[in-house]
């Protein structure tokens, strides 16, 4: 077993703790012990000085799409779990739509059996609600479940057929595990391939307007109502959409929702010079759009923070802006984003922030992450909460680079990053070499 | 007036240009007019330069207008179409720009059925770069020939009233239109089924008539856009029959107008659609007219691009630069 590591007196944040103090925290057999004040070290602790840094759970992403199997030359689950730990990621919900789709419980297998393989962050499976996400057929959710995955979807398209929606989210009851819901009316999105406005007008691209997602979001919050299963909303983008969930979540339905980085930061105003790079569905919405979900993430109207990681190769987005693929890539900015945006802007306390990237998405798909309690495992982020520094893609650790937030200075970087007690990045090489010189750090 | 004035590498579109630029294109398209009307059809201005036409998508007027317009001012041609081409063997755009560049062109004159494929390749490759049509994005040339014919008959384009009739929201040459002559001082409006009039267009600073006679009564120019097939199918309207009877521009319609109207069509006609062949023949038309003034405009544009000077265009056209 590997030696145990003492991070030392950093500011330690654990929301499910209520705690922020300066402490030390010891890292045991892949377990947390502490955190305490004057802690007793044994001697053979590797010691690592974090004052100035934050050390909190290890962030949980609910939504990354990690491209293996089918399309490793733009991720695979070992570059995605190594790219989340670069982003302070700890635990990470692969979606089904790969290829072919996670729709079986030997796909299940696979990608869970990959993630552990690569000893990255924890890679958790998220199952396909129907066959060959083909939206007609429930794949053998019990048997999805069984095998590992921790909720299902049919992410990238929505399950549009409200009957198969409605036997699906009575069906998970029995496994309890959430629908994650990819919320968007087809007939409404079309062919769209950016927010339908005045700058998709002026552009010349086909708009998807937010009744697209308006629509879709109210059915899925209806069918929650009416079936008591458990609704988790994906990247939610619209003002119309946070108003629909405000008022569900009053009438008690079971409903949780994220939001990405780059729907609380950018606008469609991005995608001018028709950057593919900001082509993502949903797509970005107007500033207006951007003000709401900000404050609804605020409010606690939307639960969680989810990157949406959606890798493209170099190639498939540089073409002509109808033919690119839609997403971004999202791990390893993630928290530099959310630090600047929200943190270093005033809007939302650092405590806040860590429960709305780590303890609130852990709940919502019952991971065993999100606390530092004495005896959880060691997932553990380490960041510099007011470094600087300039995003540059040609560093990324995913094999794909496609990111509107190219060149933008971000705010807050992640220094370290333990999975179940082992240090798997350390780029300043912080973690004293040998055993006995650990002391004089 | 020996002001220097600059036009870029590039003709992607008319929305960043200035009002002077584009008065600018138009006044250079003047001297440029008689050259077809010639016996030997034939000025010196870009002899040694080579010319790509590169057309992804099917075009008679718009790749004639430019190949006569190059030919006219003596550069060397080629013409690509899509079926025929490596695009066929499933060459991107990128590499088709790059090896077309490796063949050391100067220019490239592209029409392509996606929006920004024009800038996208501008941004690409170091030619220059004139956007025949991409998408539902621009036409900047149809716009400035349109433009051309309407200050030919009306004397200016500032003042004016014009609105362009029909699918807006398919439209490059609506586009296109709206933002040439938004600049140059025109009030513009935009009428069709609400179907196909794109949401936040307002905000391009035009108004919008979901009645033909409401726009006949306000207009003092028609551009009628063509209504496409596909539309129909699509369920963006019921029937072209329908369609022509509550949107297209008929003699009885105009009949009504409370002043002098001039109507134009970008072509290709559906006679008896969004146009009926009275008008379309009739006295309010400049149809033809619009042809003729696109060789012109197109070879100001290839001209100024190309780095010649406004003020010495009628001087280039006997060799002398």
């Amino acid at each position: 077993m590997s030696r145990p590591i003492l991070l030392k007196g950093g500011r330690v944040i654990d929301p499910s703790q209520n705690l922020d103090d300066t402490l030390d925290l010891l890292v045991a057999e892949g377990h947390i012990s502490g955190p305490w004040r004057g802690l007793e070290v044994p001697d053979s602790a590797a010691v690592i000085d974090c004052s100035g840094l934050v050390v909190a759970p290890g962030l949980v992403d609910l939504h990354v799409h990690l491209r293996e199997p089918g399309d490793e030359h733009k991720e695979t689950i070992a570059s995605g779990a190594r790219a989340a730990t670069a982003g302070g990621f700890t635990s990470i919900c692969a979606m089904p739509n790969t290829r072919p789709p996670i729709d079986d419980p030997a796909a299940v297998g696979f990608v869970r059996a990959e993630g552990e393989r690569a000893g990255y962050a924890h890679v958790y499976p998220v199952g396909a609600v129907s066959v060959g996400l083909k939206g007609e057929e429930m794949t053998e959710i019990g048997e999805l479940v069984s095998t590992g995955a921790v909720a299902v979807t049919d992410d990238g398209r929505p399950v549009y057929d409200t009957g198969l929606l409605r036997r699906t989210m009575e069906y998970i009851q029995s496994f309890d595990i959430p629908y994650f819901s990819h919320s968007e009316e087809l007939g409404l999105s079309g062919n769209g391939v950016m927010n339908e406005g005045s700058v998709s007008t002026s552009l010349g691209l086909r708009g998807i307007p937010n009744a697209a997602e308006d629509v879709a979001v109210a059915r899925d919050c209806i069918t929650a109502e009416l079936t008591g299963g458990q609704l988790h909303i994906l990247h939610v983008s619209t003002r119309g959409s946070v108003e629909i969930i405000r008022a569900a979540k009053a009438r008690g339905v079971r409903v949780t929702a994220e939001v990405t980085p780059h729907h609380l930061t950018l606008t469609d105003e991005a995608v001018r010079g028709y950057r593919t790079e900001a082509k993502m569905n949903p797509p970005l919405r107007s500033a207006a759009d951007v003000q709401a979900v900000r404050d609804a993430l605020v409010e606690g109207v939307i639960d969680c923070i989810a990157t949406d990681h959606a890798p493209h190769h170099y190639e498939d987005k540089e073409c002509e802006f109808d033919d690119a693929p839609f997403g971004i890539v999202g791990l390893e900015t993630a928290l530099g984003i959310c630090i600047r945006e929200l943190v270093a802007s005033g809007r939302m306390g650092l405590p806040d922030l860590i429960d709305r990237m780590s303890c609130v998405p852990a709940k919502i798909a019952r991971l065993p992450a999100g606390t530092l309690a004495e005896g959880s495992p060691a997932d553990i982020v380490v960041f510099d909460p007011e470094v600087r520094w300039t995003c540059e893609p040609e560093k990324f650790f995913s094999l794909s680079r496609n990111t509107p937030f190219a060149g933008q200075e971000l705010v807050g970087r992640v220094a370290m990053t333990l999975v179940g007690g082992r240090l798997v990045y350390d780029p300043d090489e912080r973690l004293p070499r040998g055993g006995k010189e650990s002391e004089d750090v | 007036m020996s002001t220097t004035i600059s036009f870029g590498k590039d003709l992607t579109g008319l929305e960043h240009l200035s009002a002077e630029q584009i008065k600018t294109f138009l006044d250079t398209a003047e001297p440029f007019k008689e050259i077809s009307e010639r016996p030997i059809k034939k000025v010196p201005v870009l002899r040694g330069k080579t010319i790509v036409n590169l057309f992804y998508e099917p075009s008679t007027r718009t790749r004639v207008s430019f190949e006569f317009a190059e030919k006219r001012l003596s550069a060397d041609t080629v013409n690509i179409s899509a079926s025929g081409s490596s695009v066929v063997k499933g060459e991107n755009l990128v590499d088709t720009a790059r090896n077309l560049e490796a063949m050391r062109i100067d220019m490239v004159v592209m029409r392509h059925r996606s929006s920004g494929a024009a800038q996208f390749l501008a941004d690409r490759i170091p030619s220059n770069v004139i956007n025949g049509g991409d998408g539902q994005h621009e036409h900047p040339t149809q716009a400035l020939l349109d433009m051309l014919t309407i200050r030919d008959h009306k004397g200016q384009i500032e003042g004016l009233k014009v609105c362009i009739v029909g699918d807006i929201v398919h439209s490059r040459v609506a586009r296109s239109n709206i933002y040439g002559l938004t600049k140059l001082g025109a009030e513009v409006a935009v009428c069709g089924p609400p179907t196909l009039v794109p949401k936040g267009i307002e905000e391009l600073g035009v108004q919008v008539f979901k009645r033909v006679e409401e726009a006949i009564e306000w207009a003092d120019v028609l551009n009628v856009l063509r209504l496409q097939l596909e539309r129909m199918k699509a369920g963006y309207i019921p029937s072209l029959r329908e369609y022509n009877r509550f949107f297209g521009i008929s003699a009885a319609r105009l009949e009504k107008a409370p002043r002098d109207i001039l109507v134009l069509h970008p072509g290709p006609m559906n006679r008896g659609v969004e146009i009926d062949s009275h008008v379309a023949d009739g006295p309010h038309s400049v149809i033809l007219q619009q042809v003729t003034n696109g060789v012109a405009v197109r070879m100001a544009v290839l001209y100024l691009l190309a780095g010649g000077q406004p003020e010495r265009a009628e001087a280039a056209k006997g060799g002398r630069s």
